[in-house]
């Protein structure tokens, strides 16, 4: 008997602070204005995507002990816009980044349950913790915390706020004029939770919003991120992005659900990848080329090496020869604010690793850093992309696909009017939204509450 | 010949059903949609038909209660209510003309969420944004966030003015944090690869007694430049925050003598802040049953107390009439020098509508209010100035 044909989850990612996103070509607007969140939401929301994802920032990052100015700087507060697309669109989900260190259950739990409300059942919340001083800096919650309390602390501050979604049940509102009832009971959304980091009791004040608890995603790759995610994250917004490292890590995690008492279309996986489209193959690849050398510039090389090298590296030719000095091992003090330098585990031996490359293609240092960090996931004529998308999610490497384009605000455009009807025409993609929640887009069912 | 008249502002405080406890039984109001944005949606149009100057919504860490410290039980009044702020964005694209002012609680959320979420309402409403800040004292809001013990009851005036003190350095992290970013500081250089001048942005490093906060902002400076911060104040102690942070004061005199004294209370606090130079609002609160019959208003108010079982009290005084009468109400009160008046609604939409259809009529025809809206900004509505950067040295 043959597998199923699975149905297509696509996700548009609003352009980030990274050298990813280009604001040097003519066409790049404001990461800012909101005509440019409308713009691109109504492009996802017009190629009937899932939702729309925007990632959160709470420090500005600095290099070599300043603020970093070769990339886009600045973004607008996830909530907010979240809220306001909700006004300009009818049916798109709404996901947003919302730190869990430098916040309170309560409030964040509260946060979420508005904008589902306000949404009418689109809100979705990519739960990440982030506990560097650096950032803490900023907040009241911002003390020092030890590693083995800053896993705890994220895990107790979901359950918190899961126990605060679940608090109203959804049937307390009657709204009887005639009665004079407004409540059928008398203390609703009470709560009482005493952990280790959270000493908190009460009454949630806003009631049950239309999807029970907003799509929950987790972004973690780690064997504790993946085990959290099998226990209780709707979503997960993982790094695997290509075909084999994908096909491994979902049947790793769909693995997991079953200890959990859930079946496996429960979890949708769905990776963050990029894209670069082209008439023919041919002209997709000298596109994909050419964005490349956009995001990565002389001085952006450099910069990036430094991440890796955890030293000052300025006064390298980005047209020259790699370093023959060794990183700087241990803490990096060159980077602050980026999350991409813990993936650099091994400073040494990839440094030796990329020496070799270059030597081997005989790279510059900008050609070397293009050729090692970031290129595009997926590069084709909309064709020859369809149809790899299609081959990965059919060969369960991933449900779906969270988009970044490298233009803001109309790095979509191209991939809705193309790729998408492409899809559709294969039937592995919606034509026509079914639902009207972010959770009826992606196949999640609507939690139910406990009994009162 | 007489001379013109002192042009009035005006905003509405919107809350649930109306302020009335029971209002939400009236037939007009909506009550099962409370929680929708459509609701929400509607009033702030409405509003923004009477050429208001902004809208306030209510906002807190805890359910509504009769009670000071928590939960009364009660099951025939509204209960439950949506983050404030969130329904000033979800409003905002759909209102061109009108300010939007959400009340956050300082006591227990991050000043830094506060300042790019308020710079993102400015942002996205193109200039509307204010943020009113409400101090907490509520034993269930702390219990609910948790991070430190409420000050024990009865609160003692040592404690207020630390709660008090609190607000203010968060305002003034605010301030700060939207400053951090100077005005042209996003420069996209091709030539020289850089996106920004980082030296047009600023570390605000703020050190006070409850928090510290390093900044900048992620957040660039919003379009207003700094949005209006507004406050609720009854006493010595909250005038004072009115008087050193705040440029819109909401008090609630018991008639134009209370009125005159107030204004002057706060007018001598300004000038000991430093700020006698510096335009600070104060609005005077008032809670409004509005009929156009003579009588009606007052037969209304009777019946909505008789339903609840008892007369519905407020910290602001209650004015019960016809729009005509408001009107002299209102004259008389920016005679006392009160500047403007923020107007709480009895019932949704019933008062509301009476003072957009029937009251801002009137006030426009004595030449006390706006025809038309000029302003494209809450700060311009106002008459405030776009304020300098503080850090902007050219």
């Amino acid at each position: 008997m043959s597998k199923p044909v699975k149905q297509i989850h696509l996700a548009a990612h609003f352009p980030g602070v990274n050298n990813a996103t280009v604001w040097s070509d003519p066409a790049a607007g404001s990461q800012i204005d909101f005509s440019s969140f409308t713009h691109f939401a109504r492009t996802a929301e017009r190629a009937k995507f899932d939702f729309l994802f925007l990632a959160e920032g709470l420090r500005l990052r600095e290099q070599n002990g300043e603020i970093y100015d070769l990339d886009v700087v600045g973004r607008p507060d996830t909530f907010i816009v979240l809220s306001a697309l909700a006004a300009v669109t009818d049916k798109l989900g709404l996901a947003g980044t919302v730190n869990s260190t430098f916040n309170e259950p309560y409030e964040v739990a509260r946060q979420f349950a508005s904008l589902d409300h306000l949404s009418a059942g689109r809100a979705a919340w990519n739960v990440v913790t982030s506990w560097d001083e650096f950032t803490g800096q900023n907040f009241r919650r911002g003390g020092y915390l030890e590693q083995e309390d800053r896993y705890e602390r994220a895990k107790q501050f979901l359950a918190a706020a899961w126990e605060l979604f679940d608090s109203w049940h959804g049937d307390e509102i009657v709204a009887d004029r005639e009665s004079g009832l407004f409540l059928a009971h008398p203390d609703p959304g009470g709560f009482d939770h005493h952990v280790r980091q959270f000493d908190i009791s009460g009454h949630f004040n806003v009631p049950r919003g239309p999807q029970g608890r907003p799509v929950i995603f987790q972004a973690g790759d780690s064997d504790e991120g993946r085990e959290f995610a099998a226990s209780a994250a709707d979503a997960i917004f993982t790094r695997h992005g290509t075909f084999e490292s994908g096909k491994a890590f979902y049947a790793d995690v769909k693995g997991r659900l079953a200890r959990y008492g859930r079946s496996p279309d429960e979890l949708k996986i769905l990776p963050g990848v990029t894209f670069a489209l082209g008439d023919t193959d041919a002209d997709a690849r000298e596109k994909a080329a050419v964005i490349r050398r956009q995001q990565v510039s002389g001085q952006t090389a450099i910069r990036l090496l430094e991440q890796l090298w955890n030293r000052d590296l300025s006064s390298y030719d980005p047209d020259g020869p790699l370093p023959d000095l060794d990183p700087v091992p241990g803490e990096n003090t060159v980077a602050r604010g980026r999350a991409s330098v813990r993936m650099h585990r091994y400073p040494l031996a990839t440094a030796a690793r990329w020496r070799a490359l270059a030597e081997e293609k005989d790279l510059s240092i900008r050609d070397l850093v293009i050729e090692v960090t970031g290129r595009q996931t997926f590069i084709g004529s909309p064709a020859t992309v369809a149809a790899a998308l299609n081959d990965f999610v059919q060969a369960d490497a991933s449900d779906g696909f969270i988009l970044t384009p490298h233009l803001t605000p109309g790095g979509l455009d191209e991939f809705a009017d193309t790729v998408v009807p492409l899809l559709q025409e294969r039937s592995v993609f919606r034509t026509e939204y079914e639902g009207d929640t972010l959770r009826d887009h992606l196949g999640l069912r609507t939690p139910v509450p406990a009994a009162h | 010949m007489p001379l013109s008249p002192q042009p009035l502002h005006l905003a509405v405080a919107l809350d649930g059903a109306g302020w009335h406890p029971v209002a939400w039984r009236e037939p007009a109001a909506r009550p099962a949609e409370l929680f929708t944005a459509r609701y929400w949606t509607d009033l702030v149009a409405e509003a923004e038909r009477g050429l208001l100057d902004f809208v306030t919504f209510e906002d807190s860490l805890s359910l509504q209660s009769s009670r000071p410290d928590g939960p009364d039980g009660r099951t025939d009044r509204i209960r439950g209510r949506l983050d404030a702020v969130l329904i000033a964005a979800r409003v905002a694209p759909l209102t061109r003309h009108i300010g939007l002012v959400p009340t956050a609680l300082v006591t227990h959320t991050e000043p830094f969420h506060l300042s790019k979420a308020i710079a993102t309402l400015d942002h996205v409403s193109l200039g509307r944004a204010g943020v009113r800040v409400r101090v907490s004292g509520r034993a269930d809001e702390f219990a609910h966030v948790g991070r430190r013990t409420a000050p024990a009851r009865p609160v003692t005036a040592a404690a207020v003015r630390e709660l008090f003190t609190e607000a203010g350095d968060y305002v003034e992290v605010l301030n700060r944090l939207w400053d951090s970013w100077e005005d042209g500081a996003e420069i996209r250089d091709v030539a020289s690869g850089r996106f920004i001048d980082r030296a047009k942005l600023h570390y605000i490093d703020f050190e006070g007694a409850e928090f510290s906060v390093k900044g900048p902002s992620i957040t660039p400076r919003p379009p207003q430049g700094r949005p209006p911060v507004a406050a609720l104040a009854h006493d010595t102690v909250p005038y004072e925050l009115v008087a050193g942070s705040a440029e819109i004061g909401f008090v609630t005199p018991r008639d134009a003598d209370d009125a005159r004294a107030i204004v002057a209370r706060i007018r001598d606090a300004q000038g000991a802040a430093g700020r006698a130079d510096e335009t600070v609002h104060v609005f005077g609160d008032l809670l409004v049953y509005l009929d156009d019959a003579p009588g009606a208003a007052a037969e209304r108010r009777a019946r909505l107390d008789e339903r609840a079982g008892e007369a519905y009290t407020s910290d602001a005084p209650v004015f019960t009439g016809t729009p005509t009468e408001l009107a002299d109400v209102l004259q008389e009160g920016r005679e006392a020098g009160l500047t403007g008046f923020r107007l709480r609604p009895a019932a949704l939409p019933h008062d509301l509508e009476r003072i957009t259809r029937a009251l801002v009529p009137e006030l426009g025809r004595r030449g006390l209010f706006r025809t038309e809206y000029g302003a494209g900004t809450l700060r311009g509505l106002l008459g405030l100035p776009r304020p300098a950067n503080r850090y902007a040295t050219a």
